[in-house]
């Protein structure tokens, strides 16, 4: 080639290094998400830090059910009675949200079709817009009194009225997780399943619900993400007293609604702000370890 | 010929039997959302009237209005987008246009997915340690929009990069084919093709942020003031946070006014959502390819 020409076609002009520019700018945004997950925990285990190393006894930490950081003589910083609380209301809310959520998406994505289902996913999205806040003054003020009515008991805040709410708030996640799932699965298993004689339903049954399996437990495990992440409405709903919950009317607090109601009230660099922060640091690697367990299970199946 | 034999008959029954089944747990799902909203609509409305929403909480926030709390939410909103947009569209292009499929798009991938699924009193923790004590933006507009801010970017990303995807590849090969660079490719082409479906993914970043509580409590959001923000560097109320001071920490307050900011909180999100499905459905339909 000649020279006159490689200079034509090697146009590092305005536009060349234009182009080079916000490839640089773009990248560095892409990497944004990865910057803010790292800086979340670098951030709030700055700031927890000093109770770990000086105030925070592991085993008491874990195994103490007495959390009262605010005692003048001796405080004690144990967290047992809300992790129990807030596990004990998680799997209430996915044991009543799990069939109701995977029964809706079967319905919306195997027998509804055309405006039906649009009008079904409309109504779920809205379930899923309401406020966390506005859930939980519909815990306090419509819940409430029907629990105390139903059944007969003095008050309605507590593990049932929390894990109802929770079970409406998750169920538009893990409904449309598992409609995803049932997407994913390929429309020729379905054809030749039909071929061979078998109705709608035993073709769900036998072959589209066994496909879909993983991706069924990972909306399970993102819809129990959800319940130890949870704040105001379970803040609201849970009667907040600190209580190992034995029945399904006793009030219970939760680790997020801990944090919430006294983070106002401590002095910054306090050992109660900053085992705050150390309460932060659990949550913040459970619901990690949910994430990626769902995220390692729902991908297994696609190369699988 | 084709008569269906006792076992067909009994295999269509057994099918209409599992699909009543299915189709009454989607109605009890729905059933709440209809019960509670108009629960909302019945017991807040007659609370609702010009005055309530434009003036000042009065007698310890047990009379008066919310405009306050409305002002503080919607420069709350303002300023979280102004941070989260260019920020979450940006990563995204990036993601849809330049990422290679290597380790680097892996590792943004779990971020967003975990960014997402960050408990949101946690994101409150990392606002007050990063913004409000490291920073020093001190608890103001600015420390509570960049912790929304930064909860609501996977939304922005998500749905961005789902936008950018549905553009066809030719419409791209088209496009370097006449010798455009790439940025110019998805400024001139990309970017205008998937404006309506970013737009839609704003819209919902918008409704989600008006409405979270725990990211601002901390970070920038007062229980009372009795003046409106001047800057972002001021504390502000909120909408969101006001619904639950009226209904758990001031004493004394009639009933329907905790139902008549939950109807206005619950009217913002629920409203800009169908704006943001009736755009998706109008993109629908115009869509040529």
């Amino acid at each position: 080639m000649n020279p006159s020409h490689a200079n034509t076609f090697d146009a590092r002009d305005k536009n060349w290094y234009l182009d080079k520019g916000f490839e640089i700018l773009m990248f560095f945004c892409g990497i944004s998400a990865i910057v803010f997950v790292v800086g979340i925990f670098l951030f709030v285990f700055k700031e927890g830090m000093g109770f770990i190393i000086h105030d925070m006894n592991l085993g008491e930490f874990f195994l103490s059910p007495k959390w009262r950081p605010t005692s003048l003589n001796q405080p004690t910083y144990g967290i047992m009675a809300m992790v129990a609380g807030t596990a004990a209301v998680t799997v209430l809310a996915m044991a009543i949200c799990l069939p109701f959520s995977i029964g809706a998406a079967i319905y919306i994505a195997e027998f509804a079709t055309g405006k039906t289902r649009e009008t079904l996913k409309i109504l779920i999205e809205f379930l899923a817009a309401i406020p966390s806040v506005v859930w939980g003054f519909i815990a306090l003020s419509i819940m409430n009194p029907f629990i105390i009515k139903t059944f007969d008991v003095p008050m309605g805040l507590g593990v049932l009225n929390s894990a109802l709410i929770l079970a409406l708030m998750a169920a538009p996640i893990v409904t449309s997780i598992a409609e995803d799932a049932f997407k994913a699965v390929p429309d020729t298993y379905r054809e030749a399943a039909e071929a061979l004689g078998a109705t709608r339903w035993q073709t769900i049954y036998k072959v589209v619900l066994p496909a879909a399996k993983n991706g069924l437990l990972s909306a399970g495990l993102l819809g129990v993400g959800r319940g130890f992440g949870e704040t105001m409405a379970i803040l609201m709903a849970s009667g907040h007293s600190i209580n190992i919950p034995t029945s399904v009317f006793d009030s219970f607090r939760a680790l997020t609604a801990t944090i919430a109601a006294e983070l106002g009230e401590t002095a910054v660099g306090s050992p109660h702000y900053q085992s705050l922060f150390a309460i932060g640091i659990f949550l913040f690697f459970i619901t990690f370890l949910i994430n990626m367990t769902a995220d390692f299970i729902v991908r297994g199946v696609r190369k699988g | 010929m084709f008569e269906s034999t006792l076992v067909n008959q009994r295999n269509d029954q057994v099918q209409k039997r599992f699909k009543m089944i299915f189709g009454v747990m989607l109605v009890i799902l729905i059933i709440p959302v209809i019960i509670i909203i108009s629960t909302l609509i019945i017991k807040g409305s007659p609370s609702i009237s010009w005055p309530f929403l434009f003036t000042d909480p009065t007698n310890g926030m047990t009379e008066g209005g919310i405009f306050p709390a409305l002002f503080g939410t919607i420069w709350l909103v303002i300023v979280s987008l102004l941070a989260s947009v260019p920020l979450g569209v940006a990563a995204a292009i990036y993601l849809s246009e330049y990422a290679p499929d290597n380790l680097l798009t892996r590792l943004i991938n779990l971020a967003t997915i975990n960014l997402a699924g960050v408990p949101s009193i946690v994101h409150a923790l990392f606002g007050v340690g990063a913004f409000v004590v490291f920073f020093q933006f001190g608890t103001s507009i600015l420390a509570a929009s960049l912790t929304l801010a930064i909860m609501t970017l996977p939304v922005v990303i998500v749905s961005s990069w789902e936008s950018l995807q549905s553009v066809p590849r030719p419409f791209r090969e088209a496009c370097w084919n006449m010798g455009a660079t790439r940025w110019q490719t998805i400024w001139n082409v990309v970017l205008p093709n998937a404006f309506t479906g970013i737009l839609t993914g704003v819209i919902l970043q918008v409704s989600r942020a008006a409405g979270e509580t725990a990211p601002i409590m901390f970070t920038g959001a007062a229980m009372f003031l009795p003046f409106l923000p001047n800057s972002v560097f001021d504390q502000t109320m909120a909408l969101a946070l006001h619904l639950f001071v009226v209904a758990t920490q001031v004493p004394n307050v009639p009933e329907s006014l905790p139902y008549g900011v939950a109807l206005v909180l619950v009217g913002i999100v629920l409203l800009m959502n169908t704006v943001a499905i009736w755009i998706r459905m109008h993109l629908r339909g115009k869509k040529k390819w």
